[in-house]
């Protein structure tokens, strides 16, 4: 029984914390969120020079082969840097469903890109009825001798101004909710009939509404089997999902330290606020809700299936815990803060926006917990 | 990262479940999985059944007669003896008074205490609370007034825990009240129970039972070889063994089983009802506390880990005792609901083992179900309560 990283592990995180300690303090993040792209492309070639977004792919794809515990690593990490740069579009979500089930063309001409920070790229998981029901899908791809012709929208979709390629899960057989009969497509988003309205999202970070018009595709874009793209989304979607809980419990460990500084030297009667116990209980209060997410998390990513993924069963546990502590932490510490907490001014209100996105992405504490009230042999 | 047993430590794990399968007193894991308190007697009997088996101490030094177990051991004993519903060590004894006298105690004490601690031959009760200091321990009175070479006990105290048993208590005394603070002046001694100055009233708790004492000391003797370490030092002595304390009551492995029992409850249907499993809302509840449950395992797993490395228990550990206190209380909440009007029926002489089954209303384990929840309101109280826990770790794992 070990709780502790190994080597590559710890170089990993001091390389990450070195960089945000350096390079991307607060200012520095808000200059890149309200720039015209939403991010800056300096820092994220950077990521790819120091190897951070090669990390989840096999040595074959021209990765380092990590699994669950280096992702944690690395997104928590990036939650407490409060990161802008699209890592969870490129490598976990559009560089996740290549990595499982692009063919050796399409890793060559996306993946290998993605990985050298050269192509921007994402997955349009969701449509605007679909709610968190990633199977829920209207949008049709039909057969028309050697192309398909797809038409429907899909919504939210992170880095989707940005974003040169896009995986989109379109149906090719079947009704609205099944499973079968999904395929997953590689479009390139210049593409005719391929319209992006661009946005920015509450958390400083960019999504787009995509309508897809009679888009004429070859069996080239498909990747993976036709009609048996819905497991790799489902596990592309619980490797996400485990990603942004472990960002969140870096930005859940952020505002519980930023608060207990701040109430240290906020003063309020002649004496710093820490001093009140009302504040002390809820401070232990949130600093229970980090450890107890922590301990889910690192569970989860130990609870992986022979095919190295996470289980479905920890993936729920760990992000309807991540939704009630997260939401808890959050809503405490701009509580605390006082009038400052609801300023634009305070980065604790924009780590807060940021848990609050993150709470409500992949499914939320009831999504889950459904779920898991139905597993029959937790 | 990992979290896999060594093949050494799943063949000890073996060991401990064949000895609760086939060794231990069955007819003791019958009354626990039923909730009938035990007796003085079954108490006694499977505590020397135990001694007798070389385990009574996991938690003691090897010289003293403790097993030498790691901590990743123990961990695995604790989680079989709950596994199997076999009753929890009586603190008192091995716990709390045990580790004072060998860590403090001169060698007569040693030799005159341990042994019959180990084998069980006396029963320990816990002096500390008293009227009027709970939360507030420092502010105890009870007076220890030298006279030659004996102490003379007057005052009360008070929750003592099964002191109707006990041949001996262990107190925390005011030796001096002319001190600077009052945390000084505070003694550690040995009393023994079996004098005309000890009297003890029963104190009923809301469940019914007879679980705790109010304890009088009316010029109680205790000899003054019966002072462990130095006088005035006792309060020193005293916070070591709240540490103890805390661990202990944590009890995750039993939340463990009882969360996993509810289950299998919930997928049943008692007496031709609905089985709960088709209720949403409550099958929501147990998820969530199943959730709750697993950070908890893991957050005593980190401990562990970081204890059998040999490094302090990380600041982790000390949400230890308010996690585990408040899940086990939503656990017992959990099975009070499952049981409906059938937790509400109050007849008492069911709860024994030679009750006639034909007469007995509800499905017996059901209706302990309100018992339970009642008696376990004390895990967020006794032990520092879960606002006095708080305060600790705001104070010194937060720096507040
Ligand atoms: C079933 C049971 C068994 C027990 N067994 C034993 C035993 O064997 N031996 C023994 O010595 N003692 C025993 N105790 C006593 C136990 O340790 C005390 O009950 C406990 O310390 C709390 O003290 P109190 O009951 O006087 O409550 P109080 O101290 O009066 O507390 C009342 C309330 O005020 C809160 N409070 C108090 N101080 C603060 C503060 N500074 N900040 C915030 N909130 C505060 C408490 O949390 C509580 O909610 C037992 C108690 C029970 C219920």
């Amino acid at each position: 029984m070990d709780f502790s990283l190994n080597e590559v592990q710890t170089m990993l995180a001091d390389s990450i914390e070195k960089f945000i300690a350096n390079e991307y303090d607060f200012d520095t993040r808000q200059k890149h969120s309200e720039s015209n792209l939403g991010y800056s492309e300096e820092v994220w070639k950077k990521f790819a020079e120091l190897g951070w977004t090669a990390v989840p792919y096999s040595e074959e794809d021209g990765g380092f082969d990590g699994g669950p515990v280096d992702m944690m690593v690395i997104m928590e990490r990036l939650g407490r840097g409060l990161i802008v740069e699209p890592y969870l579009a490129n490598i976990v979500l559009a560089g996740g469903a290549l990595r499982r089930a692009g063919n050796s063309a399409q890793k060559s001409e996306w993946l290998h890109p993605i990985i050298n920070g050269e192509l921007q790229a994402t997955l349009a998981f969701t449509e605007p009825q679909a709610r968190y029901d990633i199977a829920n899908i209207l949008t049709t791809a039909v057969r028309d001798d050697e192309s398909f012709i797809i038409n429907g929208s899909k919504g939210y979709v992170l880095n989707g101004g940005n974003s040169k390629l896009l995986i989109v899960p379109a149906r090719t057989a079947g009704n609205q909710k099944d499973q079968h009969g999904i395929t997953l497509f590689g479009i390139n988003s210049d593409t005719e009939g391929v319209s992006i309205q661009g946005y920015e999202t509450i958390d400083g970070q960019c999504a787009a509404e995509i309508q897809l018009t009679n888009v004429s595709l070859t069996a080239a874009n498909v990747i993976g089997e036709v009609d048996g793209g819905f497991e790799t989304l489902q596990l592309v979607i619980a490797d996400a999902t485990f990603a942004i809980s472990a960002e969140a419990v870096g930005i859940m460990n952020v505002l519980t330290e930023k608060t207990i500084e701040y109430t240290k030297n906020r003063t309020q009667f002649g004496v710093p606020i820490s001093s009140f116990q009302a504040l002390q209980h809820r401070m232990v209060e949130m600093y229970t809700a980090c450890e107890q997410s922590r301990s889910i998390m690192m569970w989860a990513a130990m609870a992986v299936t022979e095919n190295g993924e996470i289980s479905a069963h920890a993936i729920h546990s760990l992000k309807y815990q991540i939704c009630i502590a997260g939401t808890r932490v959050g809503e405490e510490a701009v509580q605390i803060y006082g009038g400052m907490g609801v300023t634009w001014e305070m980065d604790v209100a924009h780590y807060f926006k940021r848990l609050t996105t993150i709470n409500l992405m992949f499914g939320n504490a009831d999504w889950h917990l459904d779920r898991l009230a139905n597993l029959s042999d937790p | 990262m990992n979290v896999t047993f060594t093949t050494a430590e799943n063949e000890f794990r073996s060991e401990v479940r064949k000895y609760f399968e086939e060794e231990f007193p069955q007819d003791v894991l019958e009354k626990q999985r039923k909730a009938i308190p035990l007796t003085r007697d079954d108490t006694v009997r499977w505590h020397k059944h135990i001694y007798r088996k070389g385990w009574a101490a996991p938690n003691w030094p090897v010289e003293y007669g403790g097993t030498g177990w790691s901590s990743v051991q123990k961990y695995i004993f604790y989680d079989e003896q709950a596994r199997a519903s076999a009753p929890a060590f009586l603190p008192f004894g091995v716990s709390m008074v045990g580790p004072i006298v060998y860590t403090f105690g001169n060698d007569e004490q040693k030799k005159r205490f341990l042994p019959d601690i180990l084998e069980f031959n006396t029963w320990w009760c816990q002096g500390y609370s008293e009227p009027g200091a709970g939360s507030d321990l420092a502010s105890l009175k009870l007076r220890a007034d030298l006279k030659g070479d004996h102490y003379v006990l007057n005052g009360t105290k008070t929750w003592t825990t099964l002191g109707q048993y006990a041949d001996w208590i262990f107190c925390l005394v005011r030796t001096s009240s002319d001190v600077a603070r009052r945390q000084e002046g505070i003694s550690f001694v040995l009393v023994d129970m079996n004098q005309p100055g000890v009297s003890v009233k029963p104190i009923v708790l809301l469940d019914g039972e007879h679980e705790v004492n109010e304890i009088h000391f009316d010029n109680a003797h205790v000899p003054i070889k019966n002072l462990v370490g130095e006088e005035g030092q006792g309060w020193t002595y005293g916070k070591v063994l709240l540490q103890h304390e805390r661990t202990a009551i944590t009890d995750f492995a039993s939340s463990k089983y009882m969360l996993k029992n509810l289950r299998n409850l919930c997928a049943k249907s008692i007496k031709s009802a609905e089985p709960l499993s088709k209720d949403q809302n409550f099958m929501r509840k147990v998820a969530a506390a199943e959730v709750e449950l697993k950070a908890l395992e893991y957050t005593e797993l980190r401990t562990l880990a970081s204890v059998a490395s040999n490094k302090a228990p990380g600041p982790e550990s000390s949400i230890l005792k308010i996690v585990g206190t408040e899940l086990r209380q939503r656990i017992d909440s959990l099975y009070l609901e499952a049981s409906g009007y059938y937790a509400l029926p109050y007849v008492r002489d069911q709860y024994d083992l030679s009750y006639s089954e034909k007469n007995r209303v509800g499905e017996g384990s059901e209706t302990n179900a309100s018992l339970v929840y009642f008696n376990n309101r004390k895990v967020s109280i006794y032990g520092g309560s879960n606002e006095i826990q708080k305060n600790i770790i705001a104070k010194h794992v937060l720096g507040l």
